[in-house]
């Protein structure tokens, strides 16, 4: 078992919202995983519905390449939509 | 027999059952394969507990002397336990464990199934909440017995050993006595006869996919049903009664 390969998972906890990385398990295949991801992150109602993906399939940025992603968006107050009042029925944005 | 008796007896085998089945899983705490295991192993072991709760204090209520789940958990000794001899099994190694669950969710979805349309209300509506769960727990016994049967050559031995040595504890799951006729006469229960062939079906498919020979017909132990039980019994309610026996009525 110490083969088995390493899952991300990822929860959504209710219609509506997104998909949200929860942890990751080891599972020899796919379907364990979605099974070992039900009993370890949804034992208290927390989701809907699950995605695993093998962690070794994620392509990841490099973390010295953080200046060069996001520091230039910054420096742009205009990009960001802070200005726009919410109103306080909008949920889960 | 009266009714009440009979209902009793009843419900104190469907609660045994899953009480004791639970606790076994519980020895597997802290220490299973792996961690992942190890959680949805607890998962079961839980799952069965709530079941054994309801049961056994639908069993008090009938018995109308007082008893509630935990004084029937907590005080009874092993001649005054119900359940088949299956479920008291020793976990043995994780393929001895997997091969009794399996046997028993194969059951169990079947039992609960049938007791869904049990003429008495709170029989069916325990059975109606619990089978959502038993059918989990069959998806996931199955799964570890083709897992480990179609594995490595270890794996599919010691699989194929589990089978073998728990098959003989499988007979009881269908032989009927005095209770088991008058529930199912009252409309009340199953006759267990019936759920046979089915669960047998299912069995060798299952073991099929898993290139394990299913067991032919031999010597069937039982006794569980009547509160005759194997030795192992005792040793695993000395530990489960232990704070309760040492300190009555303690609470945390």
């Amino acid at each position: 078992m110490k083969e088995w390969p390493l899952w991300e998972v990822f929860i959504r906890s209710q219609h509506g919202l997104a998909h949200k990385h929860v942890g990751s398990l080891h599972a020899a295949d796919a379907e364990m995983a979605i099974r070992n991801a039900r009993d370890v992150y949804t034992r208290r109602n927390e989701g809907v519905s699950i995605w695993v993906v093998k962690a070794a399939d994620i392509a990841a940025s490099s973390p010295g390449d953080k200046e060069a992603l996001f520091e230039p968006a910054n420096s742009k107050v205009y990009r960001h939509p802070t200005f726009y009042p919410m109103p306080d029925e909008v949920k889960g944005i | 027999m009266g009714r009440d008796e009979a209902l009793f007896q009843y419900l104190l085998r469907l609660g045994d059952n899953a009480l004791v089945l639970a606790q076994r899983l519980g020895e597997w705490t802290g220490k299973a394969p792996v961690i992942e295991e190890d959680l949805a192993t607890a998962n079961t072991a839980l799952d069965l507990i709530g079941q054994a709760r309801m049961w056994l204090t639908y069993a008090g209520e009938v018995e109308g002397k007082g008893r509630d789940e935990d004084k029937l958990a907590f005080l009874r000794d092993v001649s005054d336990f119900r359940n088949v001899l299956l479920v008291e099994q020793p976990n043995g190694n994780f393929a001895d464990t997997i091969a009794r669950q399996f046997y028993f969710d194969a059951w169990n979805v079947r039992a609960l199934g049938a007791l869904r349309g049990s003429r008495d209300a709170r029989i069916a509506d325990i059975a109606g909440k619990s089978v959502k769960e038993a059918v989990y727990h069959l998806e996931r016994s199955s799964d570890w017995v083709v897992r480990l049967g179609d594995g490595t050559d270890e794996s599919h031995a010691k699989m194929q050993a589990a089978i073998d040595d728990l098959w003989m504890y499988t007979g009881e799951l269908f032989a009927a006595d005095e209770v088991d006729r008058f529930m199912a006469d009252a409309g009340m229960g199953f006759d267990p006869v019936t759920l046979h062939a089915p669960w047998l079906e299912e069995v060798e498919r299952t073991l099929d996919d898993a290139t394990l020979a299913t067991p032919g017909a031999g010597h069937m132990q039982r006794g569980g049903k009547q509160g005759v039980h194997t030795e192992k019994l005792g040793y695993l309610l000395a530990e489960m009664q232990f704070l309760q026996r040492a300190y009555p009525g303690a609470q945390w």
